[in-house]
């Protein structure tokens, strides 16, 4: 757990009250969260790999679906969390939700290229390549870019309010491009018959397999809740370290103003 | 009479900064106040939280009749604002650009026309383009586009700068005429001597506080609250 | 708002016109693309001439980045972003402007750069109605989107390498789409390439809506 040193200024008479909250970004609901986390993953794993059976075109190759079909849902659920929250910075100009987009987007972008790492891992024993220009693959492609584009945004050189707004504009538009970007490459991918490599190659999921599938969902989603609430603290932390900083800088101006003042009365 | 502008206590942001701490400032209208402060005290802050693009965090300021606390953007096309900055498109000419900022103010071409008469901006040099004019003809230019919108309320920083003597005086002959029709002046110069004839009251600001106001001979101090 | 994206509209066309930034520079731009891509792919082997509409779209889309980060170059220069929040101009009318003095660019620099390639790539052309649909619509698409990410970026020190990462995977599906109507175009199955107008269509108006609204946000501050 990752912890922030407490701001060293001291208090000016005028500033806000320290925020109240964990030093650290653990906290007892997280560790809960990561208990069943952690538990979940168990599990996960030896339905993944033990009590499933194996395809019957692909054998055990196919396994690689439990891992990687939870991963594709938490890096979607994390666009449509960052395009949430970016409508709320727009709509309410909410603090709390832009924190929540960021955090959200960062680990979206992680899941995304980890789910592309996987994908080409499996596929070079399967087929002997690397990358093949099929739908899905190429939408996940484009998500990883549109993705990093967002975060981009939100590194700007700029102030917090300049660089909130535009973030929020390109994040409410994040969910709605992943849906048109997938949209016309499956579309154009289906124009071509030679995508059935994959096609062809789709897993029928039986009823034990279809099990370890829906079980690993939720497990991923949980991992995902975990990594977002330490993300979110962090951020969070960050923001009342900044604004602890303002009142201070506040303070320092009118004492300056003060002194500028005693000066010239004593010349 | 209520003032055109009130401030109290008015807190401006540049980025995290605070350039104005907590400003109290009342001016009525026909006024012409001099802002004068040393270097980085906040008399571009002041102005340009006047004209409505700097947000107010906290305090009271109604400017024109508007709180800028809620609303910024309303005031806008009645505030004229003379920056650093010519805000002027230097691939236009000079007629292309007063003509374009007058037009999107709403203002009749005879304002526009009228208003580069006024400066000196006629006849050939109103087809010159920007990028080829001097520093003082670039001036003029900006302060035509500043009249032929008619603003309420004048903001002025510096309006001195780069000017020789005769525009100067076209300058104070202009914001004179302009408290006289109703509207309100704010000047921010260092010409101290200059800006003094012109202003009706003085007005000091420091570290982002005004520290006094005095009008002619009086001198009223103002604590910092 | 119109008379005001009018006004604008007027003023970006009348500033190109005097510094003629587009003909002088992207333009020879967008062909040097269309030299490159021959020297890439080698005219001899007949994958240029099956590429070609793939080509001409491409080169249109860099050339469109060009032009996007020079309707805000413009802004940037001396206060003007101050200038235009000042003004009392509608922001939605702004963005209109803007988007209309973008695409007029983009439709001449395609009309030019569509007799280059008919020239240098020796390719011929049917489907006439289909294409000039394609373009239209997906140049208001570029333009669309393009001001929207266009003022994102702007003003900002890392403009020039924020707005590629930025505009270019959101055009994707215009590139899509808009190469797909053309390669229908010119097979002679026209009835293949009108669904990718509708989407390029679509797009072009639900960009020009939502940027229309988020333009007045973004102007704020610089």
């Amino acid at each position: 757990m990752t912890s922030v040193p407490t701001a060293t200024a001291p208090s000016a008479p005028d500033a806000a009250p320290p925020a109240v909250g964990p030093i650290g970004t653990g906290s007892r609901g997280t560790r809960i969260l990561g208990l069943v986390a952690l538990v979940g993953i168990a599990v996960a794993t030896y339905l993944a790999l033990v009590s499933s059976p194996p395809d019957e075109n692909m054998g055990d190759s196919v396994r690689i679906i439990y891992i990687h079909v939870p991963i594709v849902v938490v890096a979607y659920v994390g666009c449509l969390i960052t395009t949430l929250g970016s409508v709320m910075v727009l709509w309410k100009k909410s603090v709390w939700w832009d924190v929540t987009a960021a955090a959200s987007a960062e680990i979206a972008m992680v899941t995304t290229a980890l789910t592309l790492v996987i994908g080409m891992a499996w596929a070079r024993p399967t087929w002997g390549v690397w990358w093949v220009w099929d739908a899905r693959l190429t939408s996940t492609a484009m998500l990883l870019l549109l993705l990093l584009g967002y975060l981009a945004v939100r590194r700007i050189p700029a102030e917090t309010s300049t660089r909130s707004r535009r973030a929020a504009i390109v994040g409410v538009l994040l969910l709605p491009n992943v849906i048109v970007v997938n949209r016309s490459v499956t579309w154009w991918r289906s124009l071509h018959q030679d995508t059935t490599i994959l096609n062809t190659l789709q897993p029928k999921i039986h009823d034990q397999m279809a099990f370890a599938l829906y079980f690993a969902i939720p497990v991923a989603l949980v991992i995902f809740a975990w990594l977002l609430v330490h993300r979110w603290r962090l951020a969070w932390m960050e923001q009342q370290l900044e604004d602890r900083e303002l009142d201070q800088a506040i303070s320092d101006r009118r004492a300056e103003a003060a002194g500028e003042r005693a000066e010239d009365g004593q010349r | 009479m209520e003032p055109v502008v009130h401030l109290r206590s008015a807190v401006s942001l540049l980025g995290r900064f605070p350039a104005l701490a907590g400003v109290d400032l009342d001016v009525m209208a026909g006024e012409i106040v001099l802002l004068q402060g040393p270097n980085g005290a906040g008399k571009t802050t002041l102005l340009r939280t006047l004209a409505g693009l700097v947000p107010v965090v906290s305090g009271t300021a109604v400017v024109l009749g508007v709180d800028l606390c809620r609303d910024r953007r309303s005031i806008r096309p009645r505030v004229g604002l003379l920056g650093h900055a010519t805000m002027l498109y230097d691939e236009l000419t000079v007629a292309d650009n007063v003509r374009f900022w007058a037009r999107a103010a709403r203002a009749s071409p005879g304002d526009a026309e009228a208003a580069m008469g006024a400066l000196g901006l006629d006849g050939r040099l109103q087809d010159v383009v920007v990028a080829k004019l001097s520093t003082g003809q670039r001036r003029r230019a900006s302060i035509a586009v500043m009249v032929a919108r008619r603003p309420e309320l004048w903001l002025l920083d510096e309006p001195h700068a780069g000017l020789d003597g005769d525009a100067r005086d076209v300058v104070d002959g202009l914001v004179r005429q302009a408290a006289a029709s109703g509207a309100t002046v704010v000047v921010a110069s260092h010409e101290l001597d200059r800006a003094r004839h012109l202003a009706g009251r003085t007005a000091t600001i420091v570290g982002g506080v005004i520290a006094g106001s005095e009008t002619g001979a009086q001198t009223e101090v103002h604590h910092v609250p | 708002m119109f008379r005001d994206a009018l006004l604008v509209a007027g003023k970006d066309l009348r500033i190109e016109l005097r510094s003629r930034i587009g003909v002088n520079q992207i333009l020879p731009f967008a062909f040097l693309v269309l030299l490159l891509f021959a020297f890439a792919l080698d005219p001899d082997s007949g994958v240029l001439d099956r590429a070609t509409p793939g080509l001409f779209w491409l080169a249109v889309l860099f050339s469109a980045l060009l032009a996007i980060q020079r309707a805000f170059a413009i802004e940037a220069a001396d206060g003007n972003r101050d200038g235009l929040r000042l003004s009392g101009l509608d922001p939605a009318g702004i963005y209109l402007g803007k988007m209309t003095a973008i695409f007029t660019q983009l439709a001449v620099l395609e009309l030019v750069l569509g007799i280059g390639v008919l020239v240098l790539y020796s390719s011929h052309v049917t489907g006439w109605a289909l294409m000039v649909a394609t373009c239209v619509a997906a140049t208001a698409g570029i333009a669309a989107a393009g001001t929207l990410y266009g003022v994102v970026a702007a003003g900002l020190r890392v403009r020039e390498t924020l707005l590629p990462l930025l505009l270019l995977p959101v055009l994707s599906p215009v590139l899509i789409g808009s190469v797909r109507a053309f390669e229908a175009a010119r097979n002679g199955n026209p009835g293949e390439g009108w669904p990718w107008v509708g989407l390029l269509a679509v797009f072009a108006v639900a960009y020009t809506i939502f940027g229309a609204f988020g333009f007045g946000p973004l102007l704020e501050e610089s």
